[in-house]
Parts: C-alpha cells; sequence; structure tokens
C-alpha cells in the first residue's frame, strides 16, 4: 500500500497537483519527509500539508480487524493458514500442529546434527496427499551446501509412510514435487527469489526450504559491515514471502564460536553484578548462531538442534524451541533413524535461563568430561 | 520573537520579511486587509498570519493570576493528576512494583530485549490487561495492537485471555461472597473483540497509520493502550538514509507522546536489540541510535539473568532504578516463583 498513487487518492486537485509538481508521487515519497520538510519543499502553509499528510495517511494506513475476527477467519481457513505437521508428535503439540504457515522457521545447529535431515522430512510431509497429512502440493528446495539426497527422501519415505510409498508410482510422483535449487551465489538465489515470488502461488508451492541461509551469505566473502544491509533485504523479502503467499518458509543456520571480546550483555549488568548471580560462561564451548542478532529478531520460530552429553549416556541429541510466540521453551531428545528424525519422548522438558540459547556440541563436553573421569 | 519563526510557506514568509514586517509586534497592530495590501497576498493568507502571530504572542497577553503561559499546568495540579493516574498491570506483581503499579498511561514506555525474552508476550499481555474491568481493579479500556513483524498470535493471546477472565472469576467469587459485588460477566472471545489489531507492512504504512491513529482513536473512545511490535523492524531494513530515518522516527516518537497526553492512554513500543562497540567491547544496546533513546519517556530492558528473566528499568523519570525478575507461563506473564529477593532497588 506504500505505493499508493497521492493523485488517485482524491486528495484535492490544488494541494495533489502540487504534490505532482515537486515529484512526490506515491504516499512513501510524501511520509519518508517530516511535515516541515514538506512544507519547505512544497511552500505550502502548515495546515493546508497537515491536512493533506492526514488524508494521505487515512489512504494508506492499513485496515483494522478485531483480534477476533482474526480468529474466527483463522478458524475458517485452516487450510490457509494452518500448519505443516513435522510427525514428531510432542513438537507438534508444541507448536500448535506444527511448521506454522505465514512465518519464517529456522533451525540452528552444529554441523552434522540433523538440520538437513530435518528439512527433507518436511519436503517430503508437504508434498503428501492432504490425507495423509501433506499439503499436497510443490516444494522449493534451496541447497545451497549440496546436502540433500534424493536417495535419502525416498528412504525415509518408505520407512516413516510405507501405506502411501508401497503405492504404484507414488513415490516418482512425491519426489517428483520437491524441486531442488542449487545456487551459486547470492545474486543467483536473489534473482531465483524474486523470480519465485510471482510463480509460488499458482505452481502450488507449499513449502520453501533455504539450507542453508548462512552459506549463502558467507559465501560471498565480504565483512560483515557490507553484510548487513544483503542480509536485512533478505529478511524483509523473505518475511513478507512467506507472509503474502501463506506457505511456511523454513531456513536453516550454522553456528560458529562466540569470540572473546562480544559479550551478550548490556552495559548497566556489569553495574548490578554484585550480590546477583554471576555469569558461569565456559568460554571454550560457547557456540552462537552464526547470523546476528539482526536475523534472530526475524525469525518466529526458532528450533535449536544440539548434542549434549548425559549422565548416562555418552550424548544426546536434543531438539529445542528456543524461541516461539505459542509455546514456553521445551526441549525433546531424538535421534536420527533411517525413517528420518525421530523423538525419544513426546513430553518435552521446560528450559529454564540461558540454557534456551546455548548451542552445544559434541565435541566438547565429551573431551570434558573424559578428562574429569581420568584424574 | 520575530516573523520568520512563523510556520509559514516560504514564499509567504519571504514576501513578508522583505515587505518590512520583521517582527511579531509590527505584525500584530495591523489589519488583515492591510496586510493583504502591503505583503501582495490574498485575504485569507493575511487572516491566517495573524492568527499564528497572534497564537505564537499569546503567551504575554494572557492575564497572570490563572497561568502565566497557554497551556501550562503548575506542578501541583500535575502531581494531583499523576496520583490519579490509571495503570495497566503486567500481570505480574514484582514487575508491576517496580513500574510503580504497572505501565501508565499518559506515557510512552519502550521494552527492548534479546529475541525471545518475552517482548511480544508482554504486548500480548497488556492487550488483554487493560480490558480488566474497573470492578476488578483494572481500567476497562480496549487495545491498539500494532503488528510489523508478524508475530501477534491469536491462539496465544486467546490462551492469555482465558487465563485473565479465569482469574477475575476467582475474585469476583471472592468478591461476591464477602461484598455482595455483582458478578463480572466477560468472556474470553469478548477480550480478543476489543484488541485492534493492525498489520503494518511497511514503514510507509506504519508513519500513515501513526498519523492516523488520533483520528481512530477519537471514533474509538475507549482505546487505553496502544502497543507497537516492534517500532524497529521496518525502520530497521529499508531505511538508507540514516539522518532521515532520525528525522522521521522524532516525528513519530512526538506524535505518540502527543497521542498518550491527548486521550490519556499508555503507548507501549517493543524495541529490538543491536551490538554496539563501547570502550573496546561490543556490548547489547536498544536499536534505532542515541537520538532515539530520547524520545521515550520510560525505558524498560529485558535481560537473562543466570536462569531467569529479569526487567530493569533503564530510564524513568519518576521510577528509580530496580529489576525484577518475571516468568512466562503458559497463562501469560508471572512472577517468578523461584527467588525470595526478587526487587532489588539500587
Amino acid at each position: 500500500m506504500s505505493n499508493k498513487l497521492i493523485g488517485e487518492m482524491g486528495l484535492h486537485t490544488k494541494i495533489s497537483n502540487i504534490f505532482a509538481a515537486r515529484n512526490i508521487i506515491t504516499a512513501k515519497d510524501a511520509l519518508s519527509m517530516t511535515e516541515f520538510e514538506l512544507m519547505e519543499l512544497l511552500d505550502v502553509g502548515m495546515k493546508e500539508i497537515r491536512s493533506a499528510i492526514a488524508f494521505i495517511s487515512e489512504a494508506t494506513s492499513p485496515p483494522c480487524q478485531s483480534a477476533r475476527s482474526l480468529l474466527e477467519k483463522k478458524v475458517e481457513n485452516e487450510h490457509l493458514l494452518g500448519h505443516l505437521p513435522t510427525h514428531l508428535k510432542g513438537l507438534d503439540e508444541t507448536l500448535c500442529g506444527g511448521i506454522p504457515f505465514g512465518v519464517l522457521t529456522e533451525l540452528v545447529g552444529p554441523p552434522g546434527i540433523g538440520k538437513s535431515q530435518f528439512c527433507m522430512k518436511l519436503a517430503l510431509s508437504a508434498s503428501f496427499p492432504v490425507a495423509y497429512g501433506g499439503l499436497d502440493g510443490r516444494v522449493i528446495y534451496i541447497d545451497v551446501e549440496s546436502k540433500f539426497s534424493s536417495r535419502r527422501v525416498i528412504e525415509m519415505g518408505l520407512e516413516s509412510f510405507p501405506e502411501v510409498f508401497h503405492l504404484k508410482g507414488m513415490a516418482q510422483e512425491m519426489a517428483g514435487r520437491i524441486l531442488v535449487l542449487r545456487p551459486t551465489s547470492l545474486a543467483n538465489f536473489t534473482e531465483s527469489i524474486q523470480e519465485l515470488k510471482n510463480s509460488i502461488l499458482q505452481n502450488q508451492v507449499k513449502l520453501l526450504v533455504i539450507d542453508s541461509m548462512t552459506a549463502l551469505l558467507s559465501g560471498e566473502n565480504k565483512p560483515g559491515a557490507q553484510r548487513q544491509p544483503q542480509l536485512g533485504w533478505h529478511i524483509s523479502f523473505l518475511k513478507s514471502l512467506a507472509e503474502f503467499s501463506r506457505i511456511p518458509i523454513v531456513v536453516t543456520n550454522q553456528v560458529r564460536s562466540q569470540n572473546r571480546d562480544e559479550t551478550s550483555q548490556y552495559s548497566f549488568q556489569a553495574k548490578l553484578k554484585d550480590g546477583f548471580q554471576e555469569h558461569t560462561k565456559t568460554y571454550d564451548s560457547h557456540l552462537v548462531a552464526a547470523l546476528g542478532i539482526n536475523w534472530a529478531h526475524a525469525v518466529t520460530i526458532r528450533l535449536v538442534l544440539e548434542a549434549k552429553s548425559g549422565k548416562t549416556s555418552p550424548s544426546q541429541r536434543i531438539i529445542k524451541v528456543a524461541k516461539s510466540p505459542m509455546s514456553p521453551p521445551l526441549a525433546f531428545p531424538f535421534h536420527i533413524t533411517s525413517a528420518g528424525i525421530s523423538l525419544l519422548s513426546d513430553n518435552g522438558t521446560e528450559l529454564k535461563g540461558p540454557g534456551i540459547n546455548t548451542i552445544h556440541a559434541r565435541g566438547h563436553s565429551d573431551m570434558i568430561n573424559f578428562h574429569g573421569d581420568c584424574s | 520573537m520575530e516573523a520568520w519563526r512563523l510556520p509559514l510557506s516560504s514564499s509567504i514568509r519571504g514576501k513578508l520579511i522583505s515587505a518590512g514586517y520583521t517582527s511579531l509586534p509590527s505584525i500584530s497592530s495591523i489589519s488583515s486587509s492591510d496586510l493583504a495590501r502591503d505583503v501582495n497576498i490574498t485575504e485569507e493568507e493575511a487572516f491566517e498570519i495573524l492568527r499564528l502571530a497572534k497564537q505564537s504572542s499569546g503567551s504575554s497577553s494572557c492575564n497572570g493570576s490563572r497561568s502565566l503561559i497557554n497551556g501550562a499546568k503548575n506542578a501541583w495540579d500535575m502531581l494531583h493528576e499523576e496520583d490519579s493516574l490509571p495503570r495497566i498491570t503486567t500481570s505480574c506483581s514484582d514487575l508491576d512494583s517496580i513500574l510503580g503499579g504497572g505501565i501508565s498511561c499518559r506515557d510512552v514506555t519502550e521494552i527492548g530485549g534479546v529475541p525471545g525474552i518475552g517482548k511480544t508476550q508482554i504486548g500480548i499481555q497488556l492487550s488483554v490487561n487493560v480490558q480488566i474491568p474497573r470492578e476488578c481493579g483494572g481500567i476497562g479500556g480496549k487495545a491498539i495492537y500494532i503488528d510489523t513483524e508478524g508475530s501477534f498470535m491469536v491462539e496465544r493471546a486467546l490462551q492469555i485471555a482465558e487465563a485473565c477472565v479465569e482469574d477475575m472469576e476467582e475474585y469476583t467469587g471472592y468478591m461476591h461472597k464477602h461484598f455482595q459485588a455483582n458478578q463480572v460477566q466477560m468472556k474470553p472471545k469478548d477480550i480478543l473483540e476489543n484488541i485492534f489489531y493492525f498489520r503494518v507492512c511497511s514503514y510507509t504504512e506504519q508513519i500513515a497509520l501513526v498519523n492516523h491513529l488520533d483520528k481512530f482513536i477519537s471514533e474509538n473512545k475507549d482505546v487505553k493502550v496502544v502497543i507497537v511490535d516492534s517500532i524497529t523492524f521496518h525502520f530497521r531494513q529499508d531505511f538508507d538514509d540514516l539522518v532521515q530515518r532520525t528525522r522521521v522516527l522524532s516525528e513519530m516518537a512526538l506524535k505518540f507522546m502527543k497521542l498518550a497526553k491527548k486521550f490519556s492512554l499508555a503507548v507501549v513500543l517493543l524495541n529490538q536489540v543491536t551490538t554496539k562497540y563501547t570502550e573496546g567491547s561490543f556490548q547489547l544496546a536498544l536499536a534505532l541510535g542515541d537520538s532515539w533513546s530520547h524520545s521515550c519517556t520510560n525505558r524498560v530492558i529485558l535481560y537473562w539473568n543466570g536462569d531467569e528473566r529479569y526487567a530493569y528499568i533503564d530510564k524513568s523519570p519518576s521510577l528509580p532504578s530496580a529489576s525484577a525478575s518475571y516468568t512466562v507461563t503458559s497463562r501469560g506473564l508471572r512472577n517468578s516463583s523461584s527467588s525470595s529477593k526478587r526487587v532489588k532497588m539500587m
């Protein structure tokens, strides 16, 4: 709505001509300036500017909905505004049915933990007929790191949905719905998703997977400062793409180790420290999501996959709901079988504190324990 | 006061000054038709100039016994007004107590924190809590929720509303037994009905909506809280010219301030965080820069301390800086159960 033409809003002709003469054509042009700047530029009195701005604003501002009508709409169009089930019972319950439509969902974790496995399983279930809990649509799988394996997808399908997959020709049809794209550069990727925007609805695309976002951006080999504006553009583009085509978008993110001089504290916290619980930080095994805080704000749901060494078992893979507007932070242990990811328990344990966001990799903690046993 | 300070368009101002009308007294003693002839403008324009001139010199002509300056209030009256100001509870009594009883109406409060700390949760909680009727100690208003990020989850709002209704029923049940008060009939769906939701998809729409709110609230008088979740998102992604961004943002902040005072409602702006390089290390700070941090009356920062979520009053003209813990439960925001010395004053 920001590109609405001022000339077509029904503003008084005299004023709208003045706007046009100064090359202020759209609502965006007019509202990007303060009232005083406009007064100077257009050479019109404050009163006229105020009333013109009020008029333009009214025409441009989005419609009001009550939350109740939002809820009713949601219930009515469950097929449009619903969820893509992950087929992991505990996780689906926590997320009110699965990966929600219309928002960004992020998977973060160390290499080899199962991010791509998770994505492939999702791609498969989205391509399934509705009767089997799928979305009956195409999937676009943007595979930056060349990790997509068709063989693995078929294997997962055969193991987890044998009743469907053993129907004749089904495997071919299901796998045929997953379109894998391997962009070679960020520019290439940008081009493809812009193209995608126009065709996503006609082509029955029901899921977009990007594995991984980090590889795309770090492939550009630019220092952090220049990466920001590009990332910013992609954030808002992906968000709007998800919202307007009402599909779930799943994006993976890598991890990196946190630098020593990066503190995750506010300046006032240093003053507060005495008398408070100290942060016990173990720097050696401290991993953070590779894309920074600006990105983290943009995703609606963040799932962290990590490996932790427990007291009984040597290592345990855990999936955590680290950020979600509809559920408390829960953790589920999982393992990877030939059928893909499956949960060991459908009852999550609730997490507290910074443990929600920390990411553990298998190696480090194992090693520390080992040394501890020796001494 | 000089004539060039009047909010006039530059051509009229130029004509006025070149005709010799440089000071306000020189304008105030002349009739509109004379002014129009002298300056070579239309009669209406001249009338407008006189009106503006009168307005800006109005301060000196006012009689001094009531108030020295038009629109000013003395501090004693303000004290009474502030005491009677309604506040919106956050449902977490520790947080309420450091906020002086809740989020105060007539103020602009900024709440910021890292992703996943619970900013949206506070937003939804407030939009429900503002509707608690007066009989239950609330203020019985309505809420405007401006969603720039698409993170408002209506299912979650329903959950919180249901918990809120249960709590109220318990409360009125108790009142009913002891004081013969009336049972309050309120349904979770009614609560959702009174949350006006706007989905904003670009910064242009955000500016337009803020401009339009004045009219909208005039039509829906009961609105007592405006929540913007978040103020940052579009301005952070799409704005290239940072100087212009600061100007547009500060104009927006002024408009929020005006709305808060005019309709005596609470404005809650949720903000994201960024990293800032100071004194040789990176630290977290709320986004949008230093000039922006002046534009809110109160600023609350949410952060992790050990295992718990804490809120810290970073800036407030009337409250001491303090911090308190809170938790986010399935019923909404609540007191943190574990710690005994929850509130710490500085």
